[in-house]
């Protein structure tokens, strides 16, 4: 679980860059007391609004980087690299 | 969304009649980011003693749904600054809502806040959304509530009492900072071609069209681009909501007025690691927060405005 899991906090994703095998599930944890968003660039995944505490999975099927944005916060970014 | 404006001048006319506000009010210019005061009328020309052509009220940044220890009952206090716009003394002839109307745009939030704004006393109540209410949906379940006779993503425009009022979404598409995009450029772009170069322009978005900070996308990256179509008119005024708290600045022909908010402040730009919610000391949220009065007066260039403290 801790090896795909990125945590938000203090409007930031920690950490910024997962590296995941084909297959896995990473799981967002927002921990602000704002609401945050993840919202893949390329529209392959945007979760709902995560209000405190709330979480979002989301299951890479597909090799490559994926860069993402909170959609509320867009300076907030990251990148989840599947490898084969 | 049109302004009927027969019916309301005839009743400004009576209300000011009737109405010391006028008068006596202490009004708040706000000038290059300071608050300069006196007391309306106190200077007696020509053009103060004119009544005003339009008043309208401004609110923002209610977050209906928020719970945090920053403001544990944001109904509330939107509630206070509703019963503050009723108790200006007279009937203003619109009020604008800048946006983040709700805090995570659920159905639910979106139909108590639109519950709560139609006890404004004023014949229009008008909103722009904020990326809070938008951030999940690209804005569908705001239109559904609010977006009745806007174009596009919810953008929109108008004219009373001889001034043209654009309001603009700029929370939709968020690259990084806020963005009006292609569509709504070229909208803006034909909406004022019409119009003589002396037409009062006011314009309403939540996000600011200055930079304010950008590092917390405090700024609209295009907004250069819709600026260029307003440079001949001789007076626009953009207000904003989005940073929860007064600043002003004027750069040329435009004068941009954030304004602050129902719910919580936020930091000053680059003031702490992010725009987090600051929980200030028992008592003390309400001076933070506020509503706003906007008086225009024929033959004046440029708009007054009042912030008012929440009570």
């Amino acid at each position: 679980m801790a090896g795909n899991a990125v945590t938000i906090d203090n409007f930031k994703f920690d950490p910024a860059t997962l590296t995941v095998p084909v297959g896995s599930t990473v799981t967002w944890t927002n921990k602000d007391e704002e609401p945050h968003t993840i919202a893949a660039k390329d529209g392959s995944f945007h979760s709902p609004t995560l209000d405190t505490k709330g979480t979002y999975s989301f299951t890479f099927t597909t090799p490559g980087s994926y860069d993402y944005i909170c959609s509320i916060h867009p300076f907030m970014t990251g990148t989840v690299v599947v490898t084969a | 969304m049109t302004d009927e404006r027969d019916p309301h001048a005839m009743s400004r006319r009576q209300l000011i009649r009737h109405s010391a506000w006028f008068g006596s009010a202490v009004v708040l210019t706000v000038v290059g980011g300071e608050v300069i005061s006196h007391i309306a009328g106190s200077t007696p020309t020509s053009s103060q003693a004119t009544r005003p052509a339009l008043r309208f009220a401004q609110i923002s940044d209610s977050h209906i749904g928020f719970s945090g220890g920053a403001n544990p009952n944001v109904a509330g206090t939107f509630g206070e600054a509703i019963n503050q716009v009723n108790s200006l003394g007279y009937t203003p002839d619109f009020v604008i809502h800048t946006g983040d109307l709700t805090h995570l745009a659920s159905p639910a939030q979106f139909d108590q806040v639109k519950q709560m704004l139609t006890g404004l006393n004023t014949p229009h109540v008008f909103t722009v959304p904020g990326e809070h209410d938008t951030g999940d949906d690209a804005g569908q379940k705001y239109r559904q509530f609010f977006g009745a006779g806007s174009r596009g993503d919810g953008w929109y425009s108008f004219d009373v009492a001889g001034v043209h009022v654009i309001a603009l979404v700029n929370t939709v598409h968020l690259p990084k900072l806020g963005q009006l995009g292609t569509e709504q450029l070229d909208w803006i772009e034909k909406d004022v071609a019409g119009l003589s170069s002396d037409t009062p322009i006011i314009v309403f978005s939540h996000i600011p069209l200055f930079a304010m900070y950008p590092d917390w996308g405090w700024g609209t990256e295009d907004a250069t681009q819709a600026l260029s179509y307003l440079k001949r008119f001789s007076s626009v005024t953009c207000l904003n909501g989005h940073v929860h708290q007064l600043f002003s600045k004027t750069e040329g022909n435009v004068t941009f007025y954030s304004a602050t908010t129902t719910a919580y402040p936020l930091p000053h730009p680059g003031d702490g690691p992010a725009p987090k919610p600051i929980t200030l000391p028992a008592g003390q949220l309400h001076d933070a927060l506020g509503v706003r009065e906007v008086t225009y007066t024929k033959g004046q260039q440029a708009l007054a405005l009042k912030d008012q403290k929440l009570q």
